[in-house]
């Protein structure tokens, strides 16, 4: 952008907005928002700590494990529902209604069932994570161009062949956006889960901060949480893009 | 050269040779098909197609002539009648049998490499092997060079020539074409119209052609089967009985061309609206 004939850096939004943070941490505010210097510090300060590798190690795993879960369960649905209408017209009000619902509230619920450990954790990042990946998919299968399932089958491809050899690939960009998509929600599903059972993870330091009134470090851990979910995307975003040259020539 | 009477059904005949009829590979038997909610596309077909030849299917838009191929594609199932091919039942598709499609349908993920020795790759033939088959296919059709290229890179004409080397690479007796030059601009489709005949004359394979172009239809082919408007059967079988010598060019000054283009014509005009 350029304003008066100075070509602006291209994180001047983002300075402006850091400079704002930090003037109002040094007024009466800073109670609640602390100085985005201090906070800065505080990363530092925390991240080498034994409690918040812990921390990430556990949320890691429930990160992965979940989405896992979430794409290896969410493809086959999503193709399935692509190809067959009775799975389509069985399962759809399903993934709508999932994807649209206030999930948060089912975590108790979930907790419940399964207690207040990693699986419920892990359970809640698929809840997030997957529906987008089904509908993602099915969208791609559909929109699979008929002459290429054709091909394939002229060709002599049975049904797993069709399905490995064509129906992925040629739905690769749709899965692609909907795994983006997906780990996205994952990262909510986790840190929401976490938050509601409290004694696991980040849930944990979060809980400690809080009722501490550790603001600095709070807001420390929500910083380095921010940059992760937004590093994540970009990287999935980049992956997209990669596989995403064939999309428009479809 | 011209053929003048064609084998009938089920008579056994020597390999192809000037002067003898060859037999019927592929033999359609009173094939009907009637689409979900009733659209009735094909009533009673019966058809012969001889070996070694390339013969037409030509027909007003929306007559069923991609239909009728798809059938003995085994892609679609017919309503009634039966397909034989090479004596065999059609139950679906099988390897004596190739597609060339009209919208190319290559895979835009994989390269023309990988897309040439689909077939094979199907079929569970070897790497190394079938990759050797489709390197010398892509040279045939005049692609070497573009092996590791993306159909995407390519431009349509081209994709239709990886289209036809993957059907080749396959080694099929019949080699079906489903339109496969209505999507290329006019100069690629006379270069491919050519190539074509030279294709059929070396080639010895069976070659079934859907176009709705007469010209095209009387240019490449050795029969032309002419479909009415749906419920399309069949209104003529004709002939060309053009000398195909050493120069293409002249084909299409050849006496014996322009009349069968204006025979054909006069027997479509009507089916226009």
């Amino acid at each position: 952008m350029v304003i008066a004939g100075y070509q602006l850096p291209m994180m001047a939004a983002l300075i402006v907005w850091a400079v704002l943070w930090e003037i109002v941490g040094h007024t009466e505010a800073g109670f609640i928002l602390p100085p985005l210097s201090a906070i800065i510090v505080r990363v530092f300060e925390i991240v080498p700590t034994p409690s918040f590798g812990e921390a990430l190690l556990i949320t890691g795993r429930a990160f992965f494990s979940g989405n896992a879960i979430a794409i290896l369960v969410g493809i086959p649905l999503g193709i399935l529902m692509g190809r067959s209408v009775i799975a389509d017209r069985l399962l759809l009000p399903w993934v709508n209604l999932f994807l649209s619902a206030p999930l948060s509230a089912l975590v108790p619920v979930i907790m419940v069932i399964f207690g207040l450990g990693e699986t419920t954790i892990i359970l809640t990042v698929v809840l997030f994570a997957m529906w987008i990946i089904v509908l993602n998919t099915r969208a791609g299968v559909k929109a699979i161009s008929p002459s290429l399932v054709e091909m394939a089958r002229s060709f002599g491809a049975n049904e797993w062949q069709a399905f490995t050899r064509i129906y992925i690939w040629a739905a690769l960009p749709e899965i692609l956006a909907g795994i983006r998509l997906g780990v996205i929600r994952a990262v909510k599903g986790v840190i929401i889960g976490q938050l509601l059972v409290s004694v696991v993870g980040f849930g944990t330091l979060f809980e400690v901060y809080q009722s501490h009134f550790l603001m600095e470090h709070f807001w420390a851990l929500l910083l380095v949480l921010f940059a992760f979910a937004f590093i994540l995307n970009e990287l999935m975003a980049r992956l997209e893009k990669h596989f995403g040259y064939f999309a428009a020539s479809r | 050269m011209s053929v003048s009477h064609i084998a009938p059904a089920g008579t056994a005949a020597p390999p192809p040779a000037a002067g003898t009829a060859p037999r019927a590979i592929v033999e359609v038997r009173n094939v009907t098909k009637t689409y979900a909610g009733g659209v009735e596309a094909l009533s009673g077909i019966s058809l012969e197609f001889p070996e070694g030849r390339l013969t037409t299917l030509l027909g007003p838009s929306g007559c069923g002539k991609t239909t009728l191929l798809k059938i003995i594609a085994g892609l679609i199932p017919a309503s009634g009648g039966q397909v034989l091919v090479d004596g065999r039942e059609v139950k679906g598709p099988g390897q004596e049998r190739s597609f060339v499609f009209q919208d190319f349908a290559l895979m835009p993920w994989a390269s023309v490499l990988r897309n040439v020795a689909f077939g094979l790759e199907l079929r569970g033939v070897a790497r190394s092997e079938r990759e050797a088959v489709a390197e010398r296919h892509i040279a045939r059709v005049g692609l070497k060079g573009f092996e590791h290229k993306y159909p995407h890179e390519l431009s349509g004409g081209m994709r239709q020539r990886v289209g036809l080397a993957r059907a080749l690479a396959v080694d099929s007796k019949v080699v079906m074409m489903d339109e496969p030059f209505s999507a290329v601009d006019e100069q690629t489709r006379r270069k491919f119209q050519e190539e074509l005949l030279e294709l059929v004359a070396k080639e010895g394979k069976t070659f079934l052609f859907v176009t709705h172009s007469i010209e095209e239809a009387v240019y490449v082919s050795d029969r032309i089967v002419l479909l009415s408007r749906r419920p399309s059967r069949v209104s003529a079988i004709i002939e060309p009985k053009i000398v195909r010598g050493d120069d293409p060019e002249k084909i299409r000054r050849d006496s014996a061309y322009l009349d069968a283009v204006e025979d054909i014509w006069q027997q479509l005009k009507r089916y226009l609206d």
